[in-house]
C-alpha cells in the first residue's frame, strides 16, 4: 500500500471518528424516535393498562385526524398563533422604530425594551399566574377581577390571557429582530425622503415597511412555528381548560401521552404537528436562503 | 428672524418632550410585570393580598429572597440547572466542532449525505420525538437522572451548520502551509481553526445556554424529585403554594431570571448574533 493511500484510509477513518458523536447521537435521538412515533401510531391503546396494546394499522390515524377534537385543537391554536403573531410583530416594529434614535439615553432604553429576553416561559408565566390571581394579582385589580374566578378561569378569556403573556415574552426577542432590521436599513434612501420633505409616518409606510417586508415576514414564520409550539405558559397556567377552552394541539399530545397513558393516540397528534412544522421550516428555509442571497449581493 | 428660531427650537424641545414621554412610557409597560413582581416578593404576605395593592415596598422584606433559596429548593432547582446546561452547552459544542471540522478539512465517503442528515435534524421538532425518547431513557433505567437531561441534546444541526459555514472561510492555502508544517488535524484544529472562529463558537454556546436553560417540556416529562429539577420545572411546583408563601413564589421567580438577566447583560452584543443565528432554526 502505498503512503498516499493509507494517508487517505487515516483521513477517510478521522472523519468518521470525529463526526461519529454529533451522528450517533441524532441517530437515537432523533431519527430513529422519529420513525418510531410514527410506528406507534398503528398501535390502539389497551381498554385497561398493562394489556398490550394491538395492532390498527392506518386505522388510528384516520379516525384521529378525522375527529371533531383534532379539528377543535387545531382551531384553538390556530387562533392562538392568531393572537400572538400579528401582535408581536406590531409591538416589537413599534418599540424598535420608537428606540431607533440617537437621544441621550437610549442605551438605556434599548436595555429595558430587550430585557423580557431574560425571562423563561416559566418566569412569565409564574409571574402573571400571581398577577392574574383574582385573590391578590395586581393586574387582575387593574383589570377589574374579570369576572369572579379571573381571566384564566373564563372560558372566553384564558386563551387570549395566555396569548398576552406570551407576547409579554417575546417583546424583547422581537425588538432584537426589529432593531437589528431597521438598522441595517440604507441610511441614504431614508435621508434623501427626508430631504424630499416625506414626514415620518409616509417614511415609514412607503420605504421603511415594504424594505422590512422580508423580516417581517421571516419573523412571521418562526412566530408561526413558535406558537405552534408554545407548552410551559399553557401547562403553568390554564393545563388546557377551563373546559378544554386553551387546548391546543401540543397540549393534547402531552395529555394524551403522559397523563391518558394513550401513546398512539398522542403519536398520531404528534405527527400531525411534525406535518404542520416542517411545511412551515420548508417556507421558512426557502426564505432564508433568498435574504442570504440578498445580503450578498 | 430671532422669533423664528426661537419657536422652532420651541418645537424641537417639544418634540424631545414628547419622545422621551413616550419612550418612558412604553418602558414602564414593559417593565410592569418585572417590578410588581419585585415588589410583591419584598412584602409580607398580609400587604399581597392586601385591596388596593401596594405598590411600593415601604418595609421591603430581603430575607424572603433567603427562605425562597432554602424553603422551596430553589437552590437545588438552580444548581441543577446550571449542571445539565453547562454539560449541555459542552457537548454541543464540542460535537458541533468536531462534525463540522470533518465536513470543512477532511476527504471520506458518503460526507455530503452525512452532512444532510445533520441538517435534517432541524427540520425534527422536540414534540416528534418526545414519546419514544421517554421510553428510551425510560428503557435505559435513566428516567429521573441528570443523564436523562443530557443525553437526548448532545448534537446540534444548527451549531454543526454555523460551524461549517464559518469554517469554509477558512483559507485553504493555510490549511496546506499547516500540514506542510507537519501540523496533524486535530492540532490545526484545536490550534488554529478553533480559536480563529472563537465569535462565532461565543455566540453559538449563548444561544445553546438560553436554550437548554429555558427547556420546559423534556424537564417535566423526565423529572420526578427534586434532587433533579430544574429550575423551569421547579417554578412549576412553587406555582402551586398558598397564600401565605405567594412572596416566596415572586422571590424564586425573580432567582430563576437572574442567571440568565446577568449573562445578557456582561453579553449584550453576542446575544443579537446569538439569537439572530439561533432565529434560523426558530
Amino acid at each position: 500500500m502505498s503512503a498516499k493511500t493509507l494517508r487517505r484510509l487515516r483521513e477517510g477513518a478521522l472523519g468518521y471518528l470525529l463526526v461519529l458523536p454529533a451522528l450517533g447521537a441524532f441517530g437515537l435521538f432523533v431519527f430513529y424516535p422519529l420513525v418510531k412515533t410514527a410506528y406507534l401510531g398503528f398501535f390502539l391503546a389497551p381498554p385497561t393498562p398493562n394489556l398490550p396494546s394491538h395492532y390498527v394499522g392506518f386505522h388510528q390515524y384516520g379516525q384521529v385526524l378525522g375527529s371533531s377534537e383534532f379539528v377543535s385543537d387545531l382551531g384553538r391554536t390556530a387562533f392562538f398563533v392568531l393572537l400572538t403573531v400579528p401582535t408581536g410583530i406590531v409591538v416589537g416594529l413599534l418599540l424598535a422604530n420608537l428606540a431607533h434614535t440617537k437621544v441621550p439615553g437610549i442605551r438605556a432604553f434599548r436595555t429595558i425594551y430587550s430585557s423580557t429576553v431574560a425571562t423563561s416561559t416559566a418566569v412569565a408565566s409564574v409571574a402573571f399566574l400571581t398577577l392574574l390571581n383574582p385573590q391578590i394579582g395586581v393586574l387582575s385589580y387593574l383589570f377589574g377581577k374579570a369576572g369572579g374566578n379571573g381571566v384564566l378561569a373564563n372560558p372566553h378569556w384564558a386563551l387570549p390571557a395566555v396569548a398576552m403573556v406570551t407576547v409579554w415574552q417575546n417583546i424583547g426577542f422581537t425588538f432584537i429582530l426589529m432593531s437589528a432590521a431597521l438598522q441595517s436599513l440604507p441610511q441614504e434612501v431614508l435621508e434623501a425622503a427626508k430631504v424630499d420633505g416625506a414626514s415620518g409616518s409616509v417614511r415609514f409606510r412607503q420605504i421603511v415597511l415594504p424594505l422590512l417586508s422580508p423580516i417581517l415576514f421571516f419573523a412571521a414564520v418562526i412566530g408561526v412555528i413558535g406558537g405552534f409550539q408554545s407548552f410551559g405558559q399553557i401547562d403553568l397556567l390554564t393545563q388546557g381548560g377551563p373546559n378544554h377552552a386553551s387546548l391546543v394541539l401540543i397540549y393534547d399530545i402531552y395529555q394524551q401521552a403522559f397523563q391518558f397513558n394513550n401513546p398512539g393516540y398522542a403519536a398520531v397528534l404528534s405527527i400531525a404537528l411534525f406535518g404542520i412544522l416542517l411545511v412551515l421550516t420548508f417556507v421558512q428555509f426557502f426564505f432564508f436562503q433568498r435574504r442570504v442571497s440578498y445580503a450578498s449581493d | 428672524m430671532p422669533a423664528t428660531e426661537a419657536s422652532a427650537r420651541r418645537t424641537r424641545h417639544l418634540r424631545l418632550v414628547v419622545r422621551y414621554a413616550v419612550l418612558i412610557g412604553a418602558a414602564a409597560i414593559v417593565l410592569f410585570p418585572i417590578y410588581i413582581t419585585i415588589v410583591d416578593a419584598l412584602l409580607t404576605p398580609q400587604q399581597i393580598t392586601h385591596r388596593p395593592p401596594t405598590l411600593f415596598p415601604t418595609d421591603p422584606q430581603w430575607n424572603t429572597f433567603v427562605t425562597a433559596f432554602r424553603q422551596g429548593s430553589l437552590g437545588i432547582y438552580l444548581r441543577n440547572s446550571a449542571i445539565v446546561t453547562f454539560a449541555v452547552v459542552a457537548l454541543e459544542v464540542t460535537t458541533s466542532v468536531l462534525a463540522a471540522y470533518a465536513f470543512v478539512f477532511l476527504k471520506f465517503p458518503a460526507r455530503k449525505i452525512l452532512f444532510f442528515a445533520c441538517l435534517a435534524t432541524l427540520m425534527v421538532p422536540g414534540e416528534a420525538t418526545l414519546i419514544p425518547n421517554y421510553q428510551t431513557i425510560n428503557g435505559l433505567g435513566l428516567l429521573n437522572t441528570f443523564p436523562s437531561l443530557i443525553l437526548p441534546f448532545v448534537a446540534s444541526g444548527i451549531g454543526i451548520f454555523l460551524f461549517r459555514q464559518a469554517f469554509l472561510g477558512f483559507p485553504p492555502e493555510l490549511r496546506d502551509a499547516a500540514q506542510l508544517d507537519g501540523c496533524g488535524h486535530l492540532k490545526f484544529l484545536f490550534r488554529i481553526v478553533a480559536p480563529i472562529n472563537r465569535s462565532v463558537i461565543a455566540a453559538f454556546a449563548l444561544f445553546a445556554f438560553l436554550s437548554a436553560w429555558n427547556q420546559y417540556l423534556w424537564p417535566l416529562v423526565v423529572t420526578q424529585t427534586d434532587s433533579v429539577r430544574t429550575v423551569q420545572i421547579g417554578l412549576r411546583q412553587l406555582s402551586g403554594a398558598n397564600f401565605s408563601q405567594f412572596n416566596v413564589v415572586f422571590a424564586g421567580t425573580i432567582l430563576a431570571a437572574l442567571p440568565i438577566a446577568i449573562l445578557l447583560l456582561l453579553f449584550q452584543r453576542q446575544l443579537v448574533a446569538g439569537l439572530t443565528a439561533g432565529a434560523v432554526k426558530g
